[in-house]
């Protein structure tokens, strides 16, 4: 791979959370970044910061020390307008709750960044059954959250973070609440769009969906503590098992850090 | 985001929480409504008791005879004299002598016993001259009231007060019956119209008759002695004058100081400035309740929209992270709050003024709507909804949209 500018690149980035007397560094100095169409997965147990470091990806969140630079752009110096402009069309984020509004039907979810795009309204719902018909959704259009299953809702969530067609493709564990069809789904609708040349970050728990991936960061305690490569995931998974593999990596501590 | 898709995301939020958003129409509509209806009665009230001062003769002034002392000095009260004859009445009703006098009407006032058939009632007899109609601002309803000739020849009419002709001839026509009193047969020719109760007394309980008619009835001592003169002055602006013109006249005639004065000239002001400040106060009494409901309704408004906007924090933070400014954020709450206040409002308005037409036939009492108090109460209850609708919201659309995806 030649090396490109990255599409977002991070140093140094800490987010530090004061609960009363007590604070809690989530992040502890994180470096990392991403060329254009990357596709990297993130591990790590729960409370390691994982989701945090999500947050502040997606521009969801602003860090409490280091640099954010997204596209070369210091995400930092942006006012309120230019950072819903780059949330709007930059990134698209998959929530791992899913966050659709209930009221809505599922194509008025998936067209609500059209809406603040700016995008005429029957250009939107055009947009927006193509983005459902992308995800296999074509005849649930009209259903509302409530009435579709988890998979569903989540390939909705999917749909809506397509929408826009943004260049960076965020996802907080998609798959954590599918069952294995669903999740098998969702990482073929993944693997589709990053053959498309779409940079893709994700959150898992699971090898299968970190196997997908070019790269898996491994997180713990606010800092990056390695990196596997594909290869090696699918290595270590077809050794030892898949948990095995990534537990003796993680215990081993080596404090490798993605540059 | 542009106006139509703000307005459209607006309705949609109205419609998806029906219930929230029809306690908020709720709320403004009874706000509204009861401001309109509260300070609507004051006003009715306040109208009425200016029309019965109206009725009164609110250019009026009484010239009453003064406290006499006899020799032994026994002073006797006020009206007690003897010092006010036909004779001064006759000087004041000339245009040279009062100029600003527009009539004059000398009153003689007894209680005397009416006897009509089996039925009797004792009610005061008024001799008066035929300008004591326009005087006192009265009318009559049936018949007619006696003339100048019939004073002269001391006829033996009389005009007779809705009360009194109840009590002596029940619901028959008054007018062309007879009756008797102090020994002179009268008959019945007119029938005042109904005036109420004033100070002065009931006003639909007195036979009226020619003041010549009264003195040979009633007259123990002088025969041309009144017990008072009403003058109406030209207009209300005139009454200072009139009463100047009247107390120097009578001054003058008399032959006395202001100091010695054997009369006194009181007009209706002392009585219209009671009446007033009573309604006044009423007024205030009526709008401060108005005033107390319009906040009540606020505070209800407030509460609905404060806890409608606080749950749909997470909403707000979601679309802040598909992309809506903190703007559009601010004016899909500002235009959600505004239609809901605008649909109270004209809701509101709607309920007053079907209340204002209904109330007056249930309890009496005529309704005037005050447009000034309807747009206050209004401009009231949109200013709490909207600002109550659009803080939370800016405090929200203020927040990183992952801290406000996280509120509970």
């Amino acid at each position: 791979m030649t090396p490109q500018l990255p599409i977002l690149e991070l140093v140094g980035v800490r987010k530090t959370y004061q609960t009363g007397t007590l604070t809690v560094e989530a992040l502890r100095g994180i470096d990392m970044s991403v060329q254009e169409s990357d596709y990297i997965a993130i591990m790590g147990p729960s409370g390691s910061g994982k989701s945090t470091l999500m947050h502040i990806l997606g521009c969801l969140d602003v860090p409490s020390a280091g640099v954010y630079r997204l596209a070369g752009e210091d995400v930092g110096q942006l006012d309120e307008r230019r950072l819903a402009d780059i949330r709007n069309r930059r990134i698209g984020f998959v929530f791992q709750q899913f966050n659709l509004l209930p009221a809505l039907s599922a194509w008025r979810n998936v067209e609500l960044p059209l809406v603040y795009a700016g995008v005429p309204r029957a250009r939107r719902r055009e947009r927006a059954i193509a983005a459902l018909g992308l995800v296999g959704l074509e005849d649930r259009i009209d259903h509302k959250p409530g009435e579709l299953s988890g998979g569903q809702q989540q390939r909705v969530a999917v749909a809506r973070a397509l929408v826009t067609e943004p260049a960076l493709l965020l996802a907080d564990e998609p798959t954590g609440n599918l069952d294995s069809t669903s999740t098998q789904d969702v990482l073929a609708l993944f693997a589709e769009l990053h053959a498309q040349g779409r940079t893709i970050v994700l959150i898992t728990h699971e090898h299968e969906v970190a196997e997908a991936a070019a790269r898996t960061l491994v997180i713990r305690d606010g800092e990056i503590v390695d990196v596997i490569a594909q290869e090696e995931m699918r290595a270590a998974a077809r050794r030892s098992g898949a948990a095995a593999a990534a537990a003796a990596r993680l215990t081993a501590g080596l404090g490798r850090v993605a540059r | 985001m542009n106006g139509m898709e703000t307005l459209r995301t607006a309705f949609d939020a109205i419609r998806t929480r029906r219930l929230r958003s029809a306690l908020t129409v709720l709320g403004i509509l009874i706000g509204i409504a009861a401001v309109m209806l509260t300070v609507g009665l004051g006003q009715g009230a306040q109208q009425q008791v200016e029309k019965q001062i109206d009725s009164l003769g609110s250019n009026l002034l009484v010239v009453s005879p003064g406290s006499t002392t006899s020799s032994a000095g026994v002073r006797g009260g006020g009206g007690s004299a003897t010092t006010l004859t036909t004779a001064d009445a006759q000087m004041l009703a000339e245009k040279d002598v009062a100029p600003d006098v527009a009539s004059v009407a000398s009153v003689s006032t007894t209680s005397a016993d009416l006897t009509a058939g089996t039925e009797n009632w004792t009610t005061s007899i008024v001799g008066t001259t035929p300008s004591w109609l326009g005087v006192r601002a009265r009318t009559v309803v049936s018949g007619r009231f006696f003339t100048e000739s019939e004073l002269s020849s001391s006829a033996k009419v009389a005009v007779i007060g809705s009360t009194t002709a109840e009590n002596l001839f029940g619901v028959r026509d008054p007018v062309g019956q007879t009756l008797t009193a102090g020994g002179i047969q009268l008959t019945v020719i007119g029938e005042l119209n109904t005036a109420g109760s004033t100070v002065g007394g009931d006003q639909d309980d007195q036979l009226v008759i020619p003041s010549t008619t009264w003195a040979t009835a009633f007259s123990t001592a002088g025969g041309s002695s009144v017990s008072a003169i009403y003058l109406e002055a030209r207009s209300g602006d005139d009454l200072s004058a009139a009463y100047q013109e009247a107390t120097n006249a009578l001054l003058t005639s008399h032959g006395v100081t202001a100091t010695t004065a054997d009369f006194t000239v009181s007009s209706q002001a002392s009585l219209v400035q009671t009446a007033t400040s009573t309604t006044q106060i009423l007024t205030v009494l009526l709008g401060g309740i108005a005033a107390i409901s319009l906040l009540v309704g606020g505070i209800g408004v407030m509460n609905i929209m404060l806890v409608s906007v606080t749950e749909r924090i997470r909403e707000i933070g979601l679309r802040k992270a598909l992309g809506a400014t903190p703007g559009a954020i601010l004016r899909q709450f500002l235009v959600e709050a505004s239609l809901l206040g605008l649909v109270g409002g004209v809701l509101g308005i709607v309920v007053g003024v079907i209340g204002a037409l209904l109330l007056p036939a249930v309890i009496g009492y005529t309704v005037s709507l005050s447009v000034g108090a309807t747009l206050t109460a209004l401009a009231v209850s949109l200013i709490i909804g909207v600002l109550a609708g659009v803080y939370p919201a800016r405090r929200a659309s203020r927040l990183a949209p992952i801290d406000a995806l996280r509120t509970e």
